[in-house]
């Protein structure tokens, strides 16, 4: 398999100019140029930059969002750096009044993007190790940035273990990538919904069941788990169990960022700026932090 | 850098002479006390005022500020187009009479947060147009000033002029090659004479045993003080009292959060983004979507905001968040303070330790 190279890892964007003046806060008008139902609650939107222009990012890192008249959220990358050439994917929920107006946008309408903001995930140190991948709900959304990231370099890792739980089954994100990823052969993909309805024949629970039933080399495996703040208590605590030790586990803290490069204040974590030195950080970093769990 | 004379009798003459090429502002009586507004005529500058409500905070981060103008609109084709425009705002040359020192060390903390890693351009545009005339503190405000403990005694370096009130004159000093053409530019001053400078000394002297001392532990202590107590009793007693008002946050001089959102004009299609002052003690300040809240207590809003002045803004940009201005006591409605909240926590974490 021919081995891609992984990008840099960036913390920063360039501020945006125009009219020979800078400003960090001004977002670049792009442009949507597909929208995918995913559930009754998300959809995934390709974006593309003016002239075609790579985002840059790494898996775990953010964009802000602008609707300009209605705001400016932040919203994690879908797509991994190996997949975004001209365009990006977002996959974004429906929860508030921004995000419910993106919701009504199509193909050809034009949206503010800032960023990539903050730390991501530095993949490069998870080069020749097992990884664990436990996404929660829609954690699967960033967290496919990093899985298909591994994927397209598939040969520099070792397993590729994917926990997936939501909440029923008509919440399951990208289920047709998903029965791809179980076909492939080379990705060991459990999933779970804690309420089935009548078609659902698999796993029944939350998503710390899951983890009964593999066993890892708790040596040379890195976990990676993304989703709301309650389940980090529960899958940290399995994942010690299985021998991790705190600095093998890497989360995702994602606060209300209302800047991005952090001056706001809204996303911080006792001293730490969420946006910039966040939002991936391991369990041994957040232990350090009374706000993060 | 250097020192010059400046008769009190020829401070009309220097403040008309600025007003020709600059707004100029500083401290004034109003209705409920001294407010930093724009100077008209010299009688109305105060240069011997003990407190403003507001510090000069407004004039670096106006509490309302456009960032940038948008247009909208739907094209023939049916397809959503939008334009944005950055604006910067109240850039204009300004000269700000009679700082006090504990609010010079507000601004030094502004230009870290905003000049600094990511660069606020407009912050940076209207700071790079303000000159700071700093004004001695001989005598304390007040009672809820507590500048001594906090180390802001003295003028940091970061004024362009500095005004000493000696008697007949002031000693002005000038911080920057712009203090200084400032002054020169508008007035003729002389040098200050060896004489002159002796007596500076004694007046500086003089002033410090009349300031006295609130904490129970020195400034640097703070942080460990802080780390330790992160968990204490104070926390829960200080949040049953807190209204959550806000109030503390918008007279302090190093509170600097930020709240952003879009106004549109009636048309729906103009419209401008603004950032507003924000407030940690606001129920919403910390909340998500999917309506989790990272400090829904208001015990832990009013230990961030401790937090925050006492160790979090040091951990990030090396100054301690509290100027010791006493803005905050003043303007709490359930005399939360800050001395007291760290005399109470630094006593009830020597009971814990049965030191």
């Amino acid at each position: 398999m021919l081995t891609t190279p992984l990008v840099n890892h960036t913390t920063t964007t360039t501020p945006r100019a125009y009219d020979g003046h800078t400003s960090v806060y001004l977002p670049t008008v792009a442009t949507i140029v597909d929208v995918k139902d995913e559930t009754a609650l998300e959809k995934t939107y390709t974006i593309r930059l003016p002239g075609g222009q790579n985002l840059g990012h790494v898996p775990g890192q953010f964009v802000m969002v602008s609707v300009p008249g209605v705001g400016e959220v932040p919203i994690s990358i879908t797509s991994s750096p190996s997949r975004t050439g001209e365009t990006f994917r977002l996959t974004i929920r429906r929860a508030g009044d921004v995000t419910g107006v993106i919701h009504t946008l199509q193909v050809g309408d034009e949206i503010g993007i800032r960023g990539p903001f903050g730390r991501g995930f530095p993949i490069e140190t998870f080069r020749g190790r097992d990884m664990l991948i436990a996404p929660g709900g829609l954690g699967l959304a960033p967290a496919r940035s990093l899985i298909d990231q591994i994927i397209d370099c598939r040969n520099d890792f070792g397993r590729l273990i994917i926990l997936y739980g939501a909440r029923t089954p008509s919440e399951i994100l990208y289920m047709d990538v998903i029965r791809e990823w179980q076909t492939r052969g080379d990705i060991e993909l459990l999933m779970t919904v804690d309420r089935p309805d009548s078609l659902w024949n698999g796993h029944v629970g939350v998503i710390t069941t899951l983890f009964e039933e593999i066993e890892i080399n708790p040596y040379n495996t890195i976990a990676v788990t993304i989703g709301p703040p309650i389940m980090y208590r529960f899958v940290t605590i399995e994942l010690l169990g299985k021998g991790l030790s705190p600095d093998q586990i890497w989360m995702s803290f994602e606060r209300r960022m209302k800047c991005g490069i952090g001056k706001c204040g809204h996303c911080q974590v006792n001293h730490r700026y969420s946006c910039q030195e966040g939002p991936s950080w391991t369990y041994a970093e957040a232990l350090a932090f009374e706000e993060a769990l | 850098m250097s020192l010059y004379i400046l008769p009190k009798e020829k401070l009309g003459i220097f403040v008309e002479a600025l007003k020709a090429n600059f707004r100029v502002v500083g401290p004034t009586q109003t209705e409920t006390g001294y407010a930093f507004e724009d100077i008209d005529h010299v009688e109305q500058l105060q240069l011997d005022y003990n407190t403003t409500i507001l510090p000069p905070k407004k004039f670096f981060l106006p509490q309302r500020e456009v960032l940038f103008e948008f247009h909208s609109d739907t094209h023939h084709d049916g397809r959503r187009k939008i334009d944005v425009r950055p604006v910067y705002q109240d850039v204009e040359p300004t000269v700000i009479f009679g700082v006090h020192t504990c609010d010079m060390n507000g601004i030094m903390l502004y230009d870290k947060v905003f000049a600094e890693g990511f660069r606020d351009e407009h912050y940076v545009a209207r700071r790079e147009q303000i000159y700071v005339i700093g004004v001695e503190c001989l005598h304390p405000c007040d009672e809820a000033s507590f500048c001594k403990d906090m180390g802001t005694l003295t003028a940091p370096p970061i004024y362009d002029l500095h005004m000493t009130d000696v008697g007949p004159h002031y000693m002005v000093d000038t911080g920057t090659p712009k203090g200084e053409r400032l002054l020169l530019d508008h007035i003729d001053v002389a040098m200050a004479r060896k004489e002159d400078i002796q007596e500076l000394g004694r007046v500086l002297s003089a002033k410090w045993p009349q300031f006295k001392l609130r904490l129970k532990i020195s400034k640097d202590q703070t942080p460990s003080l802080l780390a330790l107590g992160y968990n204490a009793r104070i926390w829960n007693e200080l949040g049953e009292r807190c209204l959550a008002c806000g109030s503390c946050t918008n007279v302090c001089p190093t509170c600097f959060c930020f709240d952003v959102h879009d106004e549109s004009n009636i048309n729906m299609q103009d419209g401008e983004r603004v950032r507003l002052w924000d407030s940690c003690q606001l129920a919403e300040f910390a909340l998500v979507a999917g309506g989790h809240n990272f400090r829904q207590t208001k015990a832990s809003r009013v230990r961030h905001r401790i937090m925050r002045k006492g160790k979090y803004i040091k951990q990030v940009h090396n100054l301690l968040g509290c100027t010791g201005c006493g803005r905050c006591e003043r303007a709490c409605l359930v005399n939360i303070t800050i001395p007291g909240t760290l005399n109470a926590l630094h006593e009830e974490m020597q009971l814990e330790s049965g030191i």
